[in-house]
């Protein structure tokens, strides 16, 4: 009996195989990297460009003439290839690909490590680097090898303020930064249920802070339903087998509190409350692991007919959760709050497009990394949900969203 | 595949935002990546590595799937990085650009002599050695062409 990453991938795990993939896609960060090596291996032409797609978010619109040149080449490349192109503005590769791209059991490469993202519906995504996407863009396939699993075992129903975000914490503190390097983690158990798409996707996109190739979850009716609102109507269920997995860990939802992750390390985390009154600079809402409608409509509820005390930046994860934020008065509700609203992309979490941090600036974000510096040399970063984020955008210092 | 140099020893989970930050990214100009490799961590070791086996710890190149920091590390004249575990991005980044990577648990110090043969599997630390974790077939043809690009080139 297999795992759900050994079925998609048709092998046991430990063994390696050669498989086409059903869709790959780079970003302007990678991108332009993938096709310096696909001019070098002298390819001219793409066997499935079909399944192809560039999509610009990392630095949109550009900030640089350099910057612009490499899109616009990457541009022209994607018209005369006939790679499809999300341009700038359409929102973070994930997230794009997460509105009516991926399928359930497809098998699904990024060079971007946050691929895994795509595992919320049931499909094996998993990140590579930008010479193994121009030799995918070239054959069409690549190799893995097949993934040992890990279970993150979901029982019972979230509480109060507590979100997936902060389930996220929860099992990158359990596991550690490298605690499931080249593993893939299975999202089991009766709590898997209770949890929206955005949720998932949310869940999966930290699986590579712990060194995961792949986070996955079951497809079920909660995808199914997800997927027809996207146009996708011919999807069906993943059922679990009875299969071995490396090691079972147990997370209770009703146990989950709200949690900070603490600079400069993912997987150190502390409850909110004991964090609580740390200074900030900015408040930054957003990215590829909590930028989706769910977490701008939850930041709108929370920051309603109030002001913001200290400067905060909000950027959807794509045009079509912007517009939606629009269209539901979730973005008027942020902007009269004082929060200023980004174009849709990734640029403040790695640092290389607005809101940069100086020296010595703190910011809580509801991002995935706090590296050192990451934001801006000498900045300092803390991870929560969007509920504490929007708490503590309100309060001008780390502070416990209400009703946890 | 062999290689030997002078060590230079990192910790734990070094990221890849520390090996080349976000801010040096967007460019075509290779130089600057070897220029400001690992800048975040010391800003002398880009004048250092060149010739060098860099020896790290645990989960080494952790983080993003930037390429830039395996070409900043290959660029900058590193002849091999050893490690008693990496994280999988890096790991292959650096066998598609030709840059050894040798899974091994070692004790080292800075300066010691370092020499690795892959083929064989293992690692020297001042004549001491140790073993190094197998690559897969593929990977090894891959490492021995000089990288992806050029073993995609021998294979047509």
């Amino acid at each position: 009996m297999s795992t759900l990453s050994e079925r998609i991938l048709g092998a046991p795990a430990g063994k390696y195989v050669d498989r086409e993939v059903d869709i790959a896609f780079a970003h302007d960060g990678t991108g332009f990297l993938a096709r310096e090596a696909l001019r070098e291996m002298g390819v001219e032409s793409l066997p499935h460009p079909e399944r192809l797609r560039l999509v610009f978010d990392h630095i949109v619109p550009a900030n640089t003439g350099t910057t612009a040149t490499l899109q616009a080449d990457l541009r022209e490349y994607s018209r005369r290839s006939g790679i499809a192109l999300s341009d700038a503005g359409g929102g973070i590769c994930h997230q794009v690909m997460s509105e009516g791209v991926v399928r359930p059991g497809m098998i699904v490469v990024g060079a971007d490590s946050h691929t895994c993202t795509l595992g919320a519906f049931g499909a094996f995504a998993t990140g590579v680097g930008a010479t193994d996407m121009a030799a995918i863009w070239a054959s069409g396939s690549t190799w893995f090898r097949v993934p040992e699993t890990i279970a993150v075992n979901l029982s019972g129903r979230l509480p109060g303020a507590a979100e997936p975000k902060d389930v996220a914490l929860t099992y990158v503190a359990k596991l550690g930064m490298e605690g499931a390097t080249y593993r893939a983690l299975e999202f089991v158990g009766d709590g898997a249920a209770g949890i929206s798409m955005d949720g998932r996707l949310t869940l999966c996109n930290m699986a590579v802070e712990t060194g995961a190739k792949a986070g996955i979850f079951y497809a079920d009716a909660v995808t199914i339903r997800y997927l027809a609102e996207h146009g996708l109507s011919s999807a069906s269920p993943q059922v679990p087998e009875d299969c071995r997995y490396e090691r079972t860990i147990d997370i209770n939802l009703a146990d989950i509190v709200p949690l900070v992750a603490v600079p400069h390390r993912v997987d150190t985390v502390r409850e909110a409350e004991d964090v609580a009154g740390t200074h900030l600079d900015q408040v930054f809402v957003g990215t590829c692991t909590n930028g989706r409608y769910e977490d701008l409509a939850r930041f709108a509820r929370i920051v309603r007919g109030r002001k913001v005390a200290v400067r905060t930046l909000v950027a959807p994860a794509s045009r079509a959760v912007l517009s939606r934020a629009i269209a539901t008065g979730v973005l008027a509700d942020i902007v009269d709050a004082g929060c200023m609203v980004a174009t849709p992309g990734c640029g403040p979490c790695l640092g290389v497009h607005a809101g940069v941090l100086g020296e010595g600036e703190v910011c809580l974000s509801t991002a995935n990394r706090n590296f050192k510096n990451r934001m801006g040399v000498g900045g300092e970063i803390y991870l929560s949900s969007v509920a504490t984020a929007a708490a503590s955008a309100l309060a001008g210092e780390i502070a416990v969203p209400e009703g946890a | 595949m062999q290689g030997a140099g002078p060590a230079v020893c990192l910790g734990n989970d070094i990221d890849t935002d520390v090996i080349i930050a976000g801010r040096y990214l967007r460019t075509k100009d290779r130089s600057v990546w070897a220029e400001h490799v690992l800048e975040d961590l010391d800003p002398t070791l880009a004048g250092r590595i060149r010739g060098a086996v860099i020896v790290a710890g645990r989960n080494m190149g952790c983080g993003s799937s930037r390429e830039q920091a395996v070409i900043a590390l290959r660029e900058a004249g590193v002849i091999g990085v050893v490690a008693p575990s990496f994280a999988r991005i890096f790991f292959r980044n650096a066998v598609n650009v030709g840059l050894p990577v040798i899974e091994a648990e070692v004790s080292c110090t800075d300066g010691a002599h370092v020499a690795f043969d892959l083929d064989a599997g293992w690692v020297e630390v001042d004549g001491e050695r140790y073993p190094a974790r197998p690559l897969s077939e593929r990977m090894v043809a891959i490492l021995r062409a000089g990288g992806l690009v050029p073993y995609w080139r021998s294979c047509r």
